[in-house]
């Protein structure tokens, strides 16, 4: 049986990395007992798979990942009551807001998300500044940068991978933006969409809001949609506050 | 106060792994501060992943905020990156806990284990917008006290550290918070400064550098003696004589990022009788006190379900010498609700092939590596360092680990040990290779690993006498080992950088003198010098020099029975005609055995205080160990058999 979660990662924690976050559910899964299936071998690791990793030091309200449980041990386990014990055991700041059981033969997060959105507040620009440097990034053709990964420069053009793109309001440390942006065939990160728009620009805080699955259609949902929309969900602490 | 946690954030960014300063750790206290209460900054001087897993801080983290009157938080070195933010922004240091600037608490309470931190402790002060000498503070700055192996001797720091615990710190931070509270209640007035100095040395436990004159004739250090008649002439050691009354830590901080031994620990055992004469721990954590099996047994079925962890780690000093090793670990190998997954290591194994067998239990899936320290290449050495393994038992573990699928062996060395000729350092090589030519019978992937570091003579030890050897002597070791075991395939050698040896060597036996040497080294930028990248020994002999030091006289020197020593007011318990006594059985090459089980030697430890060895069993582990109740007339004797052919 294959379950996805969807989770927040929210406060001070967001400092902490992707892989810090795969050792805190690892342990989250064994206090509560999850049945996991585990892989053959000299030393079995379960059967856990992440999605879209998270920059150290964001937010997100939409975070997923599968695991898969053995199907032996599975019986007379309460789904509906997992998001709720996985919180318990998840370190504060780290919120299980949704759990689903998914189809055996889904396809891994990583490969099915297409975009994902984000609230990010810049500082170094105005906010007429802002709206004159978007506009005009998506009246162009094309935004050719050089950005880097794996240790290489790689020169690309990230037009394509802009698919919304809006400036809102001034906020407490900059100016916010809203941006949707596309994840394959390969990920655009906000610091590079900001860096496209202006050099000046400095990132101050960012939150990703939704990943999207396009679909054959042309419309696009939700790994795991929420009742509610993601602007009411429960816990969105200030990021200033202190505990 | 305040919290510095929205100037801090902004910086976050800017720096390598931002996880460190975020406090947040799961069994993290939420720090209810007042008034009448005596506020604490336990700081480990070193980085975050590091520091965190102490196991002392932690305890003495969660015994003070179960008080009514105190209140403890958490606080590490920055890192370089982080400093430098730190500094440019005009920010202090801060507690990782409720992020509160460090100055704000009533004492910095600092963790010492290695030497080489003695900068960063001057630095954390600083930092912190403390004057970095203690005779410079007024009744507004915290009191900086300092506690761990190191301040058994003192002195090097004794211009920076207003007051140290010597031995276990569990009752006597409970004493100390009481003077504070006095002190904090009484307004802490001009003056009072002096005054609750006087009172803290008063507690046993508890030495007070600044209440002591020391007189030098020339070089020759002359005594350390008390200013007024109510301090005492010699500070006697804390010693808590049942483990089973403090079972702590009961909410083992868990990090949520990568720090060392990540795992759950759990204490067996305290102190240890083994009787290595190089081994400081050994000395001076005497007697051994073990925790009764049941409750080990319930720390680490409590700690497991409350952490996550899948790993457990039996600590001590010599862990499977505990009485109740086997039912513990099969406990928890066994126990269903630990569930299959759950590790245990044993940080320190004994070296025979009951150990071994201990190991292949605990490991039934994984068997990466196994190590083991038998410190000294040749029989006639170990008998010199009273590490009495026999050829016969270590060959014998060897065989035991290789034939049990184990295929990677790591062995530990010292070199520059009293009495080492070549031979002894050239039977490193020779051992390692006997050990690769045992793994070969049993499989072709073998690797031996040999890690040599250089000794550095320890206070309170029987080697506290003798002359450190020099940098260049060191390196001739390493060189003499290195064209030995170029040709082995097989055998890996690994040494540690004698340059950061001789450090050691300074700050090891260093008396107050040293301390304006840390003070140049540290003010010259020489900080983490326990990092290679960042270790300068030039700093040091430019300082040393500088305040005329001879680093001849402080490290390489030979001491005479009759010289004053500078942590001879210091007391382990021990008696310094016993370390002489064993000094002397050292340089006749007659090792002791350990007196768990046979008679006591009189080093003080148990009679001083009133103490006995709390052990479970009146006998030694099956088939003897490590010298006690074995043959010692065939220690030497290599049993050709085991060998087979040669690699």
């Amino acid at each position: 049986m294959k379950l996805r979660f969807r989770f927040a990662k929210q406060g001070k924690i967001r400092w902490t990395s992707h892989r810090d976050l795969a050792r805190m559910w690892e342990r989250a899964f064994r206090r509560t007992q999850m049945p996991l299936a585990y892989s053959a071998g000299f030393s079995p690791r379960p059967k856990v798979s992440f999605g879209l990793a998270l920059s150290t030091g964001h937010e997100s309200v939409a975070e997923y990942l599968d695991v898969e449980l053995d199907p032996e041990r599975v019986v007379g386990l309460d789904i509906a009551s997992l998001p709720d014990r996985l919180t318990a055991a998840l370190p504060g700041g780290v919120d299980v807001m949704a759990g689903a059981v998914i189809d055996e033969a889904a396809g891994s997060l990583q490969h099915e998300v297409t975009s994902c959105r984000y609230e990010l507040v810049a500082a170094g620009a105005g906010i007429d500044e802002l709206r004159e440097l978007a506009t005009g990034a998506l009246a162009a053709d094309a935004l050719v940068v050089t950005r880097h990964r794996k240790g290489q420069a790689v020169t690309d053009d990230i037009r394509p991978a802009i698919l919304s793109l809006a400036v809102v309001e001034e906020v407490d440390g900059g100016v916010l933006i809203t941006a949707e942006v596309a994840t394959q065939p390969r990920g655009l990160r906000p610091a590079e969409l900001l860096a496209a728009l202006s050099a000046d620009l400095v990132e101050v805080r960012v939150r990703r809001t939704h990943q999207w699955i396009s679909c054959a259609d042309g419309a696009r949902e939700e790994p795991i949609p929420l009742r509610r929309d993601v602007h009411d969900a429960p816990p969105a602490p200030e990021l200033e506050r202190v505990s | 106060m305040e919290s510095l946690w929205p100037r801090i954030e902004p910086l976050l960014a800017r720096v390598q792994k931002p996880a460190r300063y975020i406090g947040c750790e799961e069994g993290a206290r939420v720090a209810q501060h007042a008034p009448w209460k005596v506020a604490w900054l336990l700081l480990y001087p070193d980085s975050y992943e590091i520091g965190l897993p102490n196991q002392g801080l932690q305890i003495l983290y969660e015994l003070l905020n179960e008080r009514d009157d105190a209140v403890a938080e958490r606080a590490y070195a920055p890192w370089v990156d982080m400093e430098r933010q730190l500094r440019a922004e005009g920010i202090p240091l801060f507690s990782v806990d409720s992020h509160r600037p460090a100055g704000e608490f009533d004492l910095l309470a600092f963790n010492l284990s290695a030497e080489l931190v003695y900068t960063n402790l001057l630095n954390c002060i600083d930092l912190a917008g403390v004057p970095v000498r203690a005779g410079e503070r007024s009744p507004t700055d915290p009191l900086v006290v300092a506690g761990g192996h190191c301040t058994y001797n003192p002195e090097p720091l004794a211009d920076f550290v207003d007051a140290f615990v010597i031995g276990d710190g569990e009752q006597v931070v409970a004493e100390i918070t009481e003077v504070v509270g006095d002190w904090k209640r009484g307004g802490r007035t001009p003056g009072s400064r002096e005054r609750v100095l006087r009172a803290l040395a008063a507690v046993p436990g508890v030495y007070v550098p600044s209440m002591y004159d020391v007189d030098y004739d020339g070089e020759r250090l002359v005594g350390v003696r008390p200013r007024y008649p109510d301090v005492p002439a010699r500070v006697e050691k804390r010693t808590i004589a049942d483990l089973a009354a403090w079972p702590y830590p009961k909410r083992q901080l868990v990090p949520l990022t990568e720090v060392v031994h990540d795992r759950l620990n759990v204490e067996i055992f305290r102190g240890c009788t083994r009787g290595c004469r190089f081994c400081q721990a050994g000395m001076i954590t005497r007697p051994v006190r073990e925790r009764p099996a049941a409750q080990v047994r319930q720390m680490i079925s409590d700690g497991l379900a409350r952490t996550g962890y899948d790993e457990v780690a039996l600590t001590s000093l010599s862990s499977a010498d505990y009485s109740g090793i086997d039912e513990v670990v099969r406990g928890v190998v066994n126990d269903p609700s630990c569930s299959a997954q759950v590790g245990v290591s044993l940080p320190s194994l004994r070296v025979d092939a009951y150990t071994v067998g201990l190991a292949a239990e605990i490991a039934k899936v994984r068997r990466t590596g196994l190590t083991f320290a038998p410190e000294g290449g040749t029989w006639r050495i170990r008998q010199v360092i009273s590490k009495l393994i026999r050829e016969e038992d270590l060959y014998g573990a060897v065989d035991s680990a290789f034939s049990q699928g184990w295929q990677r062996i790591k062995l530990y060395f010292l070199i520059g040990l009293p009495t080492e000729a070549d031979e002894d350092t050239l039977g490193i090589a020779e051992l390692a290779r006997n050990c690769v030519a045992i793994g070969r019978k049993h499989t072709n992937r073998v690797t031996v690993s040999a890690s040599v570091g250089g000794f550095v003579p320890k206070p309170h030890t029987p080697f506290q006498w003798f002359g450190q050897n020099s940098e260049a002597e060191l390196r001739r070791k390493v060189n003499l080992l290195k064209d030995e075991t170029r040709r082995d395939r097989g055998v890996q050698l690994k040494w540690h950088d004698p340059k950061a040896t001789l450090v050691e060597g300074i700050a090891s036996r260093g008396d107050r003198r040293i301390g304006a040497v840390i003070e140049d080294v540290w003010r010259g930028g020489g900080v983490f010098q326990e990092w290679s990248e960042f270790f300068r020994l030039e700093l040091w002999q430019d300082a040393m020099a500088r305040h005329g030091l001879s680093i001849d006289w402080y490290v390489h020197r030979d001491r005479t029975e009759d010289e004053v020593l500078p942590w001879d007011h210091i007391s382990a318990g021990l008696h310094k005609d016993f370390l002489w006594g064993d000094w002397q059985d050292a340089l006749a090459q007659s090792g002791v055995e350990d007196c768990r089980w046979t008679p006591c030697y009189d080093c003080g430890a148990c009679t001083g205080y009133g103490i006995e060895h709390r052990v479970a069993s009146a006998v030694p582990p099956a088939g003897g160990s490590q010298g006690t109740g074995q043959d010692l007339a065939s220690g030497g004797f290599v049993p050709v058999a085991l060998l087979g052919a040669r690699p």
